[in-house]
């Protein structure tokens, strides 16, 4: 963007529009004819992906709102109907929300670069806190994202999040009040988040506008951190940078797609599928991964005042940075120092992070306060330090003489930060699975189900057995409310025809009305209504059931988990493994034994489960042989009873998981195909260029 | 800049550039598909809009009721003998839209006539029992139908709709 463009359209309808509001010529400068420096790494992609996901976030939250009711008591089920009944519904959640952690973790990378090349350096400056506010941003938009489903985790976030403003002075109270609009989280917060939630992105777009002005201005940085001097030292923008972004939002793709479509609830919480309770909170409150580091900043420090603060101030320091570090050199590569400290500060973070997700206690509270130390550290006493004492390595006379001098070994650049890519992925995903409050149970054993793995199905054997089990045994005391007697005969279900599932559906009494007399009435069930529950209300349930409501099984298979530890949940994350809630829920039907072992005390009208957190569950021994028979000669143990209702169950929480996998590998394939011919024609672009 | 060395292998290089394209533009309809097709009706919606059943027995002649179907209002009108003489005796070429009656309602069940109430010109609820044609008035535009649902009057072009149905017996129908 140096002065006005000379560019002229050749069309005389262009031609007249161009004369009144000279748009393509803007354009043809910003992004065609802008010169970009010729040495540009793949780190530097991470702009072009950004918007990317920025665009995504937004067309696909537009859509969501199109389906979604943010009210208390409709916000949950309605996330449920959009995943089970909306036209690809599952496809625009699984993007939306996985959108939002490939958000961060691109914003993360930019970031870190930027850290890395002095991006933030003279004359850069304004572009840096443009950026560290869009970060902001982003934060909020997604920690309200997050409340909308108004699960326990939405709930409790919620909560936990707008309470640390009460650590505010004086109008601490008052400013918390203000945020819920009630005397707690409700509704009206729960209304207010989903406006704001909508609003922010097109915030965010107008700061990326000035991000990306301000970037126009001052030019690209460049991994040698020497300005553009002459026409050799840059490309015009078109096609060189557009080709290699095009190509790193192709790679960047196919990363995104493995959580939409193999991995979707890796990255989420299990307590997230428990609609929002506010009698009860989950036993480990734990964020979404992208805040964790400065959730363990917060932990770490015992006042609450002065956590928040150090929490903010985390953030806040980012925006001083340019004058924290005040050597001349920009590039890390020429700071040798600097260089080892950068990746002492990288592998901070990620502690910071991992700390965040463990339980506060022990070991974790001492390391966290030890990386905090070592956080504000690398800012405040490291970086003004180096600026003084260190003694650069010559940097390049020009960009051109720096491209020269490592044209060698190019390729191997590219396949490194691909493998760099995907095992940071994996690491910086994989450290951000939370403590799942499990404690005093056994770990669940793996089962085998079909289901499995990137070609996972359902047995309809075991689906149809499993759901005489449900209706025979669990459907006494658990509801199935999310599951319409139509869906029996969805494609990827049981495999039932319309007929069988009418059938079955009227076999059920089904409470409706009023009547014109204004009365409700019992009628047959039809295959729109959702099987009934057994309870009125959880009251009813609740003084039935000793004082233990009995819970839904619709989403149970995913509203349970438990913990996988290091390093298995990194094995997890490349193996495919999703499968721990219905491990969970097997072993839990197969562990009630009746003699309690010494040590292990059960309370009256509890019962001894070897798999539940604690042992004592409220639940008596549901299941025993012979209880059920199957027309299919399937063996009447509670071993086979506990597959079948849980591959059912699975289903029940799962529907569309057969067309997610059979659409994800399609992607993938093509995907992979592009990323190929997006490579190739790169080189034969940039061809031209060397 | 692109084409500056193109010559030197044409084809090749327009092949790569080609089938990158290509792949592109399948990658973004493939993309708009799953962004456009969540418009159209949920599941739950195309379930709830299920045939109904409608008990006669409580419509007294010269009366009707209305119920709902797929979130339409349907007319179920029980016709007095006037109103089933008119309606079969206009000669068929006074009719904007032409249509005897017996091809609007089920033979053998001449007294009910079974519309969808709404209007054929932009959509509002004509009233029954109203207009000069013993038939509904439409208080939008003053479109007027007679006693078998039919335009006689106004700007809306054609009949009311006349919704699937069937008698399952003499009393009750299934709509849908
Ligand atoms: S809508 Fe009925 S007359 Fe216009």
């Amino acid at each position: 963007m140096s002065g006005p463009s000379d560019f002229q359209p050749s069309n005389p309808a262009l031609k007249w529009i161009e004369r009144r509001l000279p748009i393509f010529g803007l354009i043809h400068s910003s992004f065609v004819a802008y010169p970009t420096p010729r040495n540009l790494n793949y780190w530097w992609t991470f702009g072009a992906i950004l918007s990317m996901m920025l665009a995504l976030q937004i067309l696909t939250g537009v859509i969501l709102a199109m389906h979604y009711t943010p009210h208390a008591d409709l916000a949950f089920k309605s996330v449920e109907l959009i995943v089970r009944d909306v036209n690809y519904g599952w496809l625009l959640r699984n993007m939306h929300a996985a959108g939002a952690s490939m958000f961060f973790f691109a914003v993360y990378i930019h970031m870190f670069r930027g850290l890395y090349y002095g991006s933030y350096k003279e004359p850069r400056e304004v572009l840096w806190i443009l950026g560290v506010i869009i970060y902001l941003l982003m934060m909020a938009t997604g920690f309200m994202g997050y409340v909308l489903p108004w699960g326990q985790m939405s709930f409790w976030g919620a909560t936990v999040i707008t309470n640390l403003f009460s650590a505010v002075p004086y109008f601490g109270e008052s400013i918390v009040t203000l945020l819920w609009g009630g005397y707690s989280v409700g509704n009206p917060t729960l209304n207010r988040f989903f406006s704001l939630h909508y609003l922010l992105p097109f915030v965010i777009a107008g700061v990326v506008v000035l991000h990306i002005w301000a970037l126009h201005v001052a030019g690209q940085n460049n991994p040698a951190g020497v300005e553009a001097k002459t026409e050799k030292d840059t490309v015009p923008f078109t096609p060189y940078a557009t080709i290699k972004d095009a190509f790193g939002v192709a790679c960047f793709l196919i990363f995104f797609a493995w959580f939409i479509f193999y991995m979707p609830n890796y990255l989420g919480d299990a307590d997230n599928y428990i609609p929002a309770n506010p009698g009860v909170t989950p036993a480990h409150i734990v964020p979404e991964w992208y805040y964790l580091p400065f959730y363990a900043i917060l932990r770490s420090i015992p006042n609450k005042l002065a956590g928040v603060v150090a929490m903010f101030s985390a953030i806040i320091i980012l925006c001083f940075l340019p004058w924290l570090d005040s050597a001349r050199t920009r590039s890390s590569k020429y700071r040798p120092l600097a260089k080892q400290f950068f990746w002492i500060f990288v592998v901070v973070c990620i502690g910071l992070g991992y700390l965040g997700s463990q339980p506060p206690e022990g070991i974790y509270v001492i390391a966290g306060r030890i990386l905090t130390v070592c956080y504000f550290a690398y800012f405040l006493i490291v970086l003004p330090l180096l600026a003084r004492i260190e003694t650069p390595r010559p940097v390049p006379n020009s960009i051109a003489d720096d491209v020269l001098a490592k044209n060698k070994g190019r390729a191997a650049t590219a396949a490194s930060v691909v493998l760099a890519l995907v095992l940071a992925g994996g690491l910086f995903a994989g450290s951000t699975q939370n403590a799942k409050a499990e404690e005093g149970g056994t770990t669940p054993p793996a089962q085998s189900w079909s289901f499995s793995g990137p070609f996972g199905k359902y047995d309809r054997g075991s689906l149809q057995r499993g759901l005489k089990v449900y209706k025979e045994v669990c459907s006494a005391c658990h509801g199935l409310s999310y599951v319409a007697f139509r869906n029996l005969a969805d494609a990827g279900g049981p495999g039932y025809s319309e007929a069988q599932a009418a059938a079955f559906a009227s076999e059920y009494k089904i409470k409706d009305g009023p009547n014109d007399q204004g009365e409700m009435f019992e009628r047959p069930g039809r295959p729109a209504d959702y099987f009934p529950s057994p309870f009125p209300n959880e009251q009813a349930a609740r003084a039935a059931n000793g004082g233990a409501a009995p819970p839904d099984l619709s989403l149970i298979t995913k509203a349970r988990s438990y913990k996988r530890g290091f390093p298995q949940f990194v094995i997890d994350f490349f193996s495919q493994y999703q499968e721990q809630g219905p491990d969970y829920v097997d072993a839990i039907l197969q562990g009630f034994e009746d003699k309690v072992p010494a040590g292990v005390t059960i309370p009256e009208g509890s019962y001894y489960n070897k798999y539940f957190p604690g042992h004592a569950i409220k639940m008596p021994k549901p299941l025993s042989d012979g209880q059920v028979t199957f027309d299919d000669g399937s063996p009447a143990t509670v071993k086979q009873y506990a597959h079948d209702v849980t591959t059912f169950l699975m289903w029940a929480a799962e529907p569309h998981m057969e067309a997610r996998k059979r659409i994800g590998m399609q992607v993938f394939v093509f995907l992979i195909i592009f990323a190929f011919l997006m490579y190739f024609t790169k080189r034969k672009v940039w061809a031209d260029a060397h | 800049m692109t084409t500056a060395s193109s010559a030197d292998h044409p084809t090749r290089r327009d092949f790569l550039f080609v089938a990158t394209g290509a792949a592109a533009a399948v990658g973004a309809a493939a993309t708009v598909w799953p962004l456009v097709a969540q418009m159209n009706p949920d599941a739950a919606t195309i379930a709830a809009g299920a045939p109904i059943q409608v008990d006669l027995t409580p419509i007294a002649e010269g009366q009707d009721i209305k119920v709902f179907w797929r979130g339409k209002p349907i007319y179920i009108s029980h016709r007095t003998k006037k109103q089933i003489e008119e309606a079969q005796k206009v000669p068929l070429s006074s009719l904007p839209d032409p249509q005897p009656d017996s091809a609007r309602v089920k033979s053998g069940h001449d007294q009910w006539l079974v519309v969808i109430g709404i209007c054929t010109h932009l959509g509002c609820i004509p009233i029954a029992h109203e207009g000069n044609y013993d038939g509904f008035f439409c208080p939008c535009h003053g479109s007027q139908y007679d006693s078998s649902g039919r335009i006689r009057q106004g700007p809306a072009p054609a009949n009311l709709a006349v919704p699937p149905y069937a008698f399952l017996s003499d009393t009750k129908i299934q709509i849908g």
